[in-house]
């Protein structure tokens, strides 16, 4: 009780302090609170996990009725993420800003939103009351918002951040419904008459409440076609934020689809399909569309959709294995959503700060002007390398522990199953495949083009490497990175408590080390352990090898021609070029171009710019047909205030007018009975 | 272990053969047999020379790509004795290790800085991505016919029975071997012989290295055409006893060689642009062999 008034007084403390401390304290105050709530929520976090959940029933108000709060070990499991990257964002942000010292009230503003969003995520984690969760829920909105636009000079910036808000606004629609309706029903607030009411609903009654609450999570968590917010807002806002955003924020719909699958009582079969297909069409278009970006921090938003739809593939098949009784396939398809929400909060963040560390060195993010940046930067360019590895799933990182665990789902899917099953099972199997071959693809070419090469445009003489400080928010989620691709079993044993709550699993997770698919983790790190001993061996024995040797340096081979530039690097568009014309009917590319004309050369122009197809037919189009028609009545938009107060008027009158008239409308109903 | 051993054998003379058939094709005498396994001793003892654009990726790459085919090697059965590392799933493992010696090639090309080796890696990744799906189903086929889910376990249960059995072995013949000339950069996809950069894969990745690099790329070679030979010859010995198993493993291994060797003396490759629709076929293929595995569980009803 204490501790939760004290957690949520700790940014009103920040308010009360910030505004009045010199810039350089700002940060360290900010730090130091957010420290302290982590250590708080760490707690609680770390109770529920190992046995032992949380519940504080708090009095509430005469509005909100009471407000329980229940932490269990799903939560436990989110808190623990949550908290990792905050405060890794949290100091990698103390050293990003620095170079913004000048714009005080940004700052203070800036740290006051950070505080304050850090209470409301760890808060939707464990509010189980539906007003007070919706009211956490839009602090969140609203504090993203405050923190994507930290850049407001910038018209950009702040189209993409209202771009965001309208469509967190969207999921705080579908989330009312989905509370109302219960409300209504139940006339409770607590999840638990969710529970309780969607037991009594018939199959398709309480499918439609799950998918409610479905649409309102995937907005958060970026599944297509609910995704065309984030490729704005992640490339808009500053590196920690975008690295937060995209490892945690966007991971607080995955916690609300899993925990509406706990409370709510559906047909889990189908939600699981419905989960399924549209994790498997996320990932791959999420994939497809980062290929083609030239903006890093835009490629790296794309490929959070992608990686959201390998841990709905996850959940789907957790679901539809809780659904047919299938225990193996339960259990390993949560293990393996709920590892690599872990495992993406870690590359995607470090990935995220590493393209923050190009960003201040270089000022640019196009990747078409970047090249050779390794050689000026070479920490941040091997830990940009780790995180991409990583995140393609290949071992001996963490990313593919993950992925394995879903693959070894897949396939138990197999063993037993109707036709339809198998049928799904083996497409889903093609859908991960191709995802991991195209994010090979997508990483190749980023990390190719940013840092390896020569520069294909004047990067700044200035550009060096880091300060320590600035990279060790990025070393210390490595260092997680490879030990849980060399020690997978540690980390399985942790998830086994938060897995063991959802229905279906208790079995399968009793006995873990039985388990033939998690049994296999076990030769999977001796195999990592052994990659890593030969690559580290050979290297050395090479090194001894070339000692004695005759070692030249020279310039690059060029078929003969003996004064390459750098122009005529491959670039990162010519690298993707064959892929883009195989899946151009995916695509939307908008090409601008001018040809040499003449006998002496003019001037060349070659422009290309990607557009997101889905955002095309359900954006646009939409806000085009909504234009029109609200074009009709610009009219009424004369511009004259004496009219506006009228329009007031009338309106206060309509809805005072509603009553009376439904109560006349049932007399008159009544009469005509009567007749 | 015993696989590890046989690959080995096999790696020594495989290209060898392949060098050896195609000289006879073409009515040419030819190196001897051992003399890719010549050419890679002596690039061992060579120094090297690195260019000025590289940095330490380019470096690293050739030790990382070997050691990924070489942990790869290990999780391949032989008949009834399992692979040095014998788990379940091992196949998604031995997939993805492979991956990890194909980014690192790739991004080694790029580091160069060149404009000819940034194309061979664009098409490797865009060929590999193609590849890839044709073989997890292939194995998640052949997993849901025998019951089992590790290379072993798959093998030594498969049994070729009935005619439908007979007609899915060879198809998944067929769709090991392409994907081994695909992974390997062979002729239908990519010809290791040719003299113009613009139309090479794998060859024109690798222009920059030398020396020890280039030694241990070559080797690498070598150990993934027995790796997948080795496991074609799985297909087919199951359970047979080793005495038979051994010298049917040298002589599936010799007639692969022979017939890659064939192949490229007799065969034009493809078109670049049409690759991707003959790698996207291999995937139909598979897709194929699944649906015959289902009637084969009489899935279908």
């Amino acid at each position: 009780m204490n501790l939760i008034t004290t957690f949520v007084l700790m940014p009103f403390v920040g308010l009360l302090l910030l505004p009045f401390l010199k810039v350089r304290s700002k940060g360290v105050v900010t730090l130091v609170l957010l420290t302290m709530n982590v250590i708080i929520s760490g707690y609680l976090a770390v109770l529920s996990l190992s046995g032992s959940p949380v519940s504080i029933s708090l009095p509430g108000s005469y509005v909100t009725d009471i407000i329980p709060i229940r932490i269990d070990a799903l939560s436990g499991w989110f808190i623990l993420i949550i908290n990792l990257i905050f405060l890794t964002g949290g100091l990698y942000g103390y050293s990003y800003l620095k170079s913004y010292k000048k714009r005080t009230n940004s700052l203070t503003l800036h740290s006051f939103a950070f505080l304050l969003q850090h209470v409301s995520i760890i808060g939707i984690c464990g509010i189980q009351n539906s007003f007070v969760f919706l009211i956490a829920w839009e602090i969140l909105a609203l504090t993203s918002f405050i923190l994507i636009i930290f850049d407001h000079e910038n018209p950009v910036t702040i189209k993409s951040g209202i771009n965001y808000l309208i469509q967190a606004h969207f999921s705080i629609v579908f989330l009312m419904i989905g509370f109302i309706w219960v409300v209504n029903k139940t006339n409770s607030y607590d999840f638990q008459a969710i529970t309780a009411y969607s037991s009594t609903l018939p199959g398709m009654a309480s499918l439609i409440l799950f998918l409610c609450f479905f649409i309102a999570f995937a907005i958060k968590a970026g599944f297509v076609p609910f995704h065309t917010w984030l490729p704005y807002a992640h490339p808009a806002a500053p590196a920690h934020v975008s690295g937060m955003m995209s490892g945690v924020i966007i991971k607080i719909g995955i916690f609300g689809i899993l925990r509406m699958l706990l409370i709510i009582k559906t047909d889990y079969i189908a939600a699981g399909f419905i989960i399924l297909i549209i994790s498997v069409l996320s990932g791959l278009y999420g994939v497809m569309l980062a290929i083609i970006q030239h903006n890093l921090k835009k490629l790296l938003a794309y490929h959070s959709i992608e990686n959201i739809g390998i841990i709905g593939i996850g959940i789907g098949i957790g679901a539809i294995g809780t659904g047919l009784g299938n225990t193996t396939l339960a259990t390993l398809g949560y293990a393996g959503a709920l590892l690599h929400t872990l495992n993406h909060a870690l590359f995607k963040s470090m990935l995220f700060y590493t393209a923050g560390n190009v960003y201040q060195a270089t000022h640019t993010m196009e990747i078409e002007k970047l090249g050779g940046v390794i050689k000026k930067m070479p920490q941040t360019a091997m830990l940009f390398l780790i995180a991409a590895i990583a995140i393609c799933g290949i071992p001996p990182f963490n990313g593919f522990i993950s992925e394995f665990i879903i693959y070894t789902g897949l396939y138990s899917w197999l063993s037993d199953g109707t036709l339809f099953s198998l049928l799904a099972a083996i497409f889903s199997t093609i859908g991960l495949v191709a995802i991991g071959g195209l994010a090979m693809i997508c990483f190749t070419k980023a990390f190719g083009t940013v840092f390896l090469g020569t520069a294909r445009h004047t990067i700044p003489a200035d550009c060096r490497e880091v300060k320590f400080i600035q990279l060790l928010p990025s070393y210390i989620l490595a260092l997680i990175i490879i030990l849980i691709g060399i020690f997978p079993l540690i980390f399985i044993h942790l998830i086994s408590m938060p897995v063991a709550l959802f229905p279906g699993t208790a079995e399968v997770v009793a006995n873990i080390p039985q388990n033939s698919a998690f049994a296999a983790l076990q030769p999977i790190s001796w195999a990592a352990w052994m990659l890593v001993l030969m690559v580290i061996g050979l290297y050395f024995f090479r090194r001894y090898r070339l000692k004695k040797r005759n070692v030249e340096l020279g310039p690059t081979w060029g078929c003969g021609y003996v004064a390459p530039n750098c122009k005529q690097q491959y670039t990162a568009s010519s690298f993707v070029r064959s892929y883009s014309k195989l899946f151009a009917p995916v695509l939307i590319v908008h090409k601008e171009e001018e040809i040499v004309h003449g006998v002496f050369p003019s001037e060349a122009k070659y422009h290309t710019q990607p557009y997101d197809k889905l955002e095309k037919g359900l954006i646009d189009r939409v806000l085009k047909l909504n234009k029109n028609f609200m074009g009709r009545f610009v009219f009424l938009n004369n511009g004259k205030l004496q009219f506006y107060i009228l329009y007031g008027i009338i309106f206060i009158l309509t809805v005072l007018a509603v009553p009376l008239i439904y109560r006349n409308l049932e007399s008159i109903l009544e009469i005509f009975k009567l007749l | 272990m015993l696989s590890i051993l046989l690959n080995l054998i096999a790696a020594l003379f495989f290209t060898g053969i392949v060098i050896r058939t195609k000289s006879k094709a073409s009515g040419r005498k030819g190196p001897g047999i051992m003399q890719p396994i010549r050419d890679v001793y002596r690039l061992f003892r060579k120094g090297s020379v690195y260019s000025e654009t590289t940095s330490f990726i380019f470096q690293l790459a050739p030790t990382v790509y070997f050691a990924s085919v070489v942990m790869a090697m290990l999780v391949v059965p032989f008949g009834k004795s399992p692979g040095v590392l014998s788990f379940y799933g091992d196949f998604i493992f031995f997939a993805y290790v492979l991956a990890l010696g194909k980014f690192f090639s790739i991004i080694s090309a790029l580091d160069t800085g060149s404009s000819f080796e940034g194309m061979g890696a664009s098409r490797e990744a865009l060929y590999s991505m193609f590849a890839e799906p044709a073989f997890f189903i292939l194995m998640g086929s052949l997993a849901l016919l025998s019951g089992h889910t590790s290379f072993q376990g798959i093998f030594a249960s498969l049994h070729i029975g009935s005619q439908i059995s007979y007609a899915l072995a060879a198809l998944a013949t067929f769709v090991l071997l392409m994907i081994a000339m695909i992974e390997n950069s062979r002729m239908p996809i990519d010809d290791p012989k040719t003299h113009l950069e613009l139309t090479m894969v794998h060859e024109v990745m690798i222009l920059d290295n030398s020396g020890f690099d280039l030694g241990l790329i070559l080797t690498a070679g070598y150990l993934k055409f027995a790796l997948y030979g080795a496991l074609i010859v799985n297909l087919f010995i199951g359970v047979i006893p080793y005495q038979y198993a051994i010298p049917a493993f040298f002589a599936i291994q010799f007639l692969m060689a022979v017939a890659i060797g064939l192949i490229e003396s007799f065969m034009a490759r493809f078109r670049m642009s049409h690759n991707p629709q003959f790698i996207v076929v291999l995937t139909s293929v598979s897709l194929l062999i699944f649906f015959g595995v289902l009637l084969i569980l009489q899935k279908f009803v």
